[in-house]
């Protein structure tokens, strides 16, 4: 099972050695300064991820890295590599979008629905996948159409036949494993399938069917090959009644033919008949048929002879039509239909690798395609998933075929090494694709959300790489983590934007954030800086927001502070001196003030000192004098004072007037007391 | 009903959608609307037709998509987005720009018109200047109003090349978005749960009335005022939480009423019919509020978060004024309010109302539109 190893397309491996940095979805690929000589590594180091991608990209960045060590100029080149190329497909993001809906739709869908309902349910959510691939696939063939770029409609053509590919999986995959649909009814839903998906002999149908005259087309009896081919009775008879009526002389045998095309007994759906009853029938159908071949009843006409043998399930008769069918499992339901309709599942793998052969002829070698679908018939789940894997350049496919198929409890033994099981292994492959995307990230966080083992973990490493360009987006993704009780992520979104915001001078907004995220240190650093630009300018910035602190000014001691100082400048404002005096008392006397603040508290105290009334009591004043001496005796920094004669001048400024003051109020208490 | 709801997957997560104005005196429903996208690489403005309503069905069911008319590329994520007339609209940008941009109805183009670069900005520590967030616009032709992360408010004249007036520091949190009150008077909400009046007229740059939430100071993200009613005022909240205001009195909401689980992206009142109102959420619902229903004979039952509908009932604070939205009278005083999404999972980033018709846009990249919102 090895895969040739990739080489990334523009790093030159040859003569340059390779570094490597590898992330969540990106493999950032770095052209070093040392040439191959140089290098004792053996391996060249250019494969990746194992099992190797056929859609991994590689995009070069359009900068060279610039600058070395010495300086010297460099050319060497930066490649990112993407793990699943279709995620940037513009066209896609629909399929992405659209399927993330019906993905959590199955997600939140009741499983105590009990057996037939419960299948039913998922039949249609496998429909309604398959609805979305074919309105993409639309979409796209618009696209291709409407281009006059031959380059991107030759993108757009492939991203059909891939599109086109997937749905044709999707639906075999439907009928064997969601549906498992039995002996019978899987016959027809086979036939359905083939007419859906074999679309090459439209065009000449069409053709022919809008002609004047369809008898003398020359493709006439094609078409009416195609039909049988296809089963399609009643319309193969609708054209072969036009050619009898232009051929009176052959009538008849037109009549016969016609006679055995419309008695075929096939499977219904209804459980009207037995297995038994109707291979009774058909047994005598067939030897019906195969009287009318042996009496040379068909021998004028070979091209009714030809249908006869294919009636008769002639394997060379149908192989001749070969170019018809142009398919080996088109080849294959032909050939079930008109020799083993009653075809149980288990069966399938026989007639799928003989019917295989028998079309290829040795010719040509099976594609992926074929093998896949081979997988498919041989009911190897794993294989098929594993192949698709491969192949396929993304890993939606996989990851919601899987999931679906994992709803069906199909996947229950199969766990991986690592522990945890294949449908989680793919879906957190498919989701890390989408956080590598610009745009699709939100999409990522509903898939991690249904891996129980390491989406929450992924989802942890992946939403913190999330650009926060604006504050909406950091809303975004924050409401994403608090949802999910991610309290450290919440922690650093909050931090960065607080940060963000604080550099960008926007101290209103950084407090916001560090209250939201509950950061006290941080709101303490901020406050700080609100206390710093007071003392510098003589006013406080950002009244609006200091002013409706609310509940939050709890959050730290120092915002606290800030509030509780704001406060007491307001009630000054107001001339509310008393109640200005005792809140100013009290953020010393109860240490809300960081001590380096206390003098700039004691100076404020100083005009309300000098009123005319008196403010402060006697023991208020007592109580400033004694702040004033721990703040002079106890600073360690006491040269400081010394050597600034401002700050000297105002402790005997404020000595000073507390004595003053104390003055006053003695003889103010001492009358108020004596009268 | 779902039934009449048209979808376009559009490859874009929609930020904005809004329907061009009608001609004075028309009597066609509205038919072109605008997107503008966020968090592309490359994202841009378009011009949608609702669909042709020659294809309406024997019973005027709707079926078409909207199909793009044209579109043109934006730098930066669409913050929010207004028509001026009939021709422009102006974007306004993550980047800090706003651009009016004018589409040409005759061969189907859109062009660039004018542009006011970093019309919001910070300058930070360096004292270099970077480009803020322009979160909200608003205007009346032709002036123009533009808040944004920066805490500035910008009064434009689309005739003019620089600003008519700034505020710099007109907040000190994010102005989440702005609306007229009356002609001179603008309403701004901001990231502290603030609601404040401005009168453009007066040269202080102070607001000249502050209303706020009480208790935990939750974000405010959108406002809309009564288009008859000039008093009453609608903001939404982080929290989901829809707040009527009655700006004559009191500096607290009027009522709060809950339905969305998360950050309520718009609120609109219906233009001509303002007894109905519209929201969408980040939790993927869209709820459209109606008191014009007398529920009087209807039971009185509180059913809480039905996803069909539910008569929630206001918690009024004393009210004089006869108005449903202010109402207290306890026979009258219910909603009806009903879901319009069920089972959306992202984010419905906008929407907007016009006659019968309702568009709006989300973050799984489909824009909507019901043309049959009270049939």
């Amino acid at each position: 099972d090895t895969v040739p190893p990739q080489v990334v397309p523009g790093a030159d491996s040859s003569s340059r050695q390779l570094c490597f940095a590898w992330g969540p979805a990106e493999v950032l690929v770095c052209e070093t300064l040392f040439g191959r000589a140089g290098g004792s590594r053996s391996r060249c180091p250019s494969r990746f991820w194992g099992e190797g991608r056929a859609g991994a990209a590689a995009r070069a960045l359009t900068d060279s890295v610039a600058g070395t060590e010495d300086g010297a100029p460099s050319n060497s080149r930066v490649f990112v590599v993407r793990r699943d190329q279709d995620i940037y497909i513009q066209t896609l993001r629909k399929l992405f979008n659209e399927s993330h809906g019906i993905f959590m739709g199955l997600q939140r869908s009741e499983e105590e629905l009990a057996g037939k309902s419960r299948k039913a349910q998922l039949v249609q959510v496998s429909k309604n996948y398959r609805s979305v691939i074919r309105a993409c696939m639309e979409d796209m063939h618009q696209a291709a159409v409407s281009t006059r770029d031959p380059a991107l409609q030759g993108q757009y053509s492939t991203q059909v036949s891939i599109l086109s590919a997937m749905e044709l999986i999707w639906n075999l995959c439907e009928i064997l494993f969601v549906e498992a649909a039995t002996a019978g009814p899987l016959l027809l839903r086979l036939l359905d399938w083939v007419r859906l998906h074999v679309c090459d002999v439209d065009s000449m149908v069409r053709e022919v069917l809008s002609s004047e005259s369809p008898s003398k087309h020359k493709l006439f009896w094609n078409v009416v090959d195609v039909f049988v081919l296809q089963g399609r009775m009643d319309e193969a008879r609708h054209l072969l009644s036009k050619e009898a009526s232009a051929n009176p002389a052959s009538r008849n045998m037109y009549k016969i033919l016609d006679d055995l095309m419309k008695k075929m007994p096939v499977p219904s759906l209804s459980n009207t008949q037995t297995l038994t009853e109707l291979e009774l029938k058909w047994q005598h159908w067939h030897e019906e048929c195969q009287r009318y071949l042996q009496d040379g009843t068909f021998a004028s006409n070979p091209h009714m002879e030809s249908i006869c043998k294919i009636l008769l399930g002639d394997e060379d008769a149908i192989l001749e039509k070969k170019e018809l069918m142009t398919t080996w499992y088109h080849f294959l339901v032909t050939r079930l239909l008109y020799s083993h309709p009653t075809v149980k599942p288990m069966e399938l793998r026989f007639y799928a690798q003989s019917s295989m052969d028998l079309f290829l002829g040795g010719e040509s070698s099976p594609e992926p395609l074929d093998l896949i679908l081979m997988a498919a018939f041989e009911f190897e789940m794993h294989q098929v998933i594993k192949e698709c894997s491969i192949v396929l350049s993304n890993w939606w496919f996989v990851a919601h075929l899987t999931d679906l198929l994992d709803h069906c409890k199909l996947l229950q033994s199969h766990n991986l090494y690592f522990g945890s099981n294949m449908r989680e292994f793919l879906l957190l492959e498919y989701a890390s694709g989408l956080f590598s995307h610009h745009s699709l990230w939100q999409l990522g966080v509903d898939y991690f959300d249904h891996c129980p083992e390491y989406g929450r973990v992924y989802l942890e490493l992946h939403i913190e790489r999330i650009p926060l360009s604006t504050e909406q987006k950091a809303l975004k993704v924050l409401r994403i983590c608090e949802q999910r009780q991610m309290h450290e992520q919440v922690r650093s979104i909050c931090k960065i934007m607080a940060m963000k915001a604080l550099r960008n001078n926007r101290l209103g907004s950084a407090l916001s954030w560090s209250i939201r995220a509950k950061d006290a240190a941080f709101a303490t650093l901020i406050s700080d800086r609100f206390l710093k630009d007071y003392c510098e300018r003589g006013c406080f910035s950002d009244l609006d927001l200091i002013d409706n602190l609310g509940p939050s000014m709890l959050l730290s001691d120092r915002l606290t502070f800030l509030g509780k100082y704001r406060e007491f400048h307001r009630l000054y404002g107001e001339q509310r001196f008393p109640e200005a005096a005792r809140l100013l008392l009290t953020l010393m006397t109860a240490h809300i003030a960081p001590c380096s603040f206390w003098m700039t508290l004691l100076t404020d105290a100083l005009p309300l000192l000098e009123q005319k009334e008196v403010i402060f009591s006697a023991e208020q004043t007592y109580e400033l004098m004694r702040c004033l001496e721990d703040l002079t005796a106890g600073n360690p920094d006491k040269q400081k004072f010394q050597d600034d004669d401002i700050e000297t001048t105002k402790v005997e400024m404020l000595r000073l007037a507390l004595a003053r003051n104390l003055a006053r109020v003695i003889v103010k208490e001492g009358t108020v007391e004596g009268s | 009903a779902m039934e009449d709801v048209s979808a376009k997957f559009v490859s874009q997560k929609i930020s904005r959608t809004r329907w061009r104005p009608l001609p004075a005196a028309a009597l066609q429903p509205p038919d072109i609307f605008a997107t503008g996208s966020w968090d592309n690489e490359d994202n841009r403005i378009s011009i949608w037709s609702a669909g042709d309503l020659g294809n309406a069905g024997l019973n005027g069911e709707y079926h078409g998509e909207p199909h793009l008319l044209c579109d043109i590329q934006h730098n930066g994520d669409v913050m929010d987005m207004q028509f001026l007339d009939q021709e422009r609209i102006v974007v306004a940008s993550s980047t800090g720009t706003v651009t009016i941009f004018r589409h040409h109805q005759n061969n189907q183009t859109l062009s660039a018109n004018h542009r006011w670069e970093k019309a919001h900005y910070h300058v930070d520590q360096d004292t270099s200047y970077g480009g803020a967030a322009c979160t909200g616009v608003v205007c009346n032709n032709p002036e123009i109003v533009t808040v944004g992360e920066d805490g500035r408010i910008n009064l434009f004249r689309a005739d003019q090349k620089d600003a008519v007036r700034t505020i710099d520091n007109a907040d000190s949190s994010t102005l989440h978005a702005v609306t007229f009150l009356r002609t001179t008077e603008i309403l701004t909400v901001n990231s502290i749960g603030q609601l404040k009046i401005w009168d453009l007229r007066q040269q202080r740059n102070e607001p000249s009335q502050i209303f706020s939430l009480a208790g935990d100071r939750v974000p405010l993200h959108c406002v809309d005022r009564h288009p008859n009613q000039q008093h009453i005022v609608a903001t939404g909240g982080q929290d989901g939480m829809l707040s009527i205001w009655d700006i004559r009195q009191g500096t607290m909401p009027v009522s709060l009423l809950n339905a969305h689980e998360a950050e309520m992206w718009e609120v609109h009142f219906h233009p001509s019919d303002p007894d109905h109102l519209f929201t969408c959420s980040e939790d993927g619902s869209l709820w459209h509020w109606d008191t014009s229903t007398n529920v009087s004979e209807k039971p009185s039952f509180l059913h809480q978060g039905g996803r069909s509908t539910a008569y929630l009932s206001h918690s009024t604070i004393n009210q004089s004024v006869v108005s449903a939205w202010l109402s207290n009278d306890p026979t009258k005083d219910r909603m009806e309010i009903t879901n319009l999404i069920p089972n959306q999972t992202l984010s419905v980033n906008s929407l907007d109302v016009l006659g019968p018709c309702l568009v709006y846009g989300t973050d799984a990249e489909a824009i909507y539109v019901n043309r049959q919102l009270f049939a």
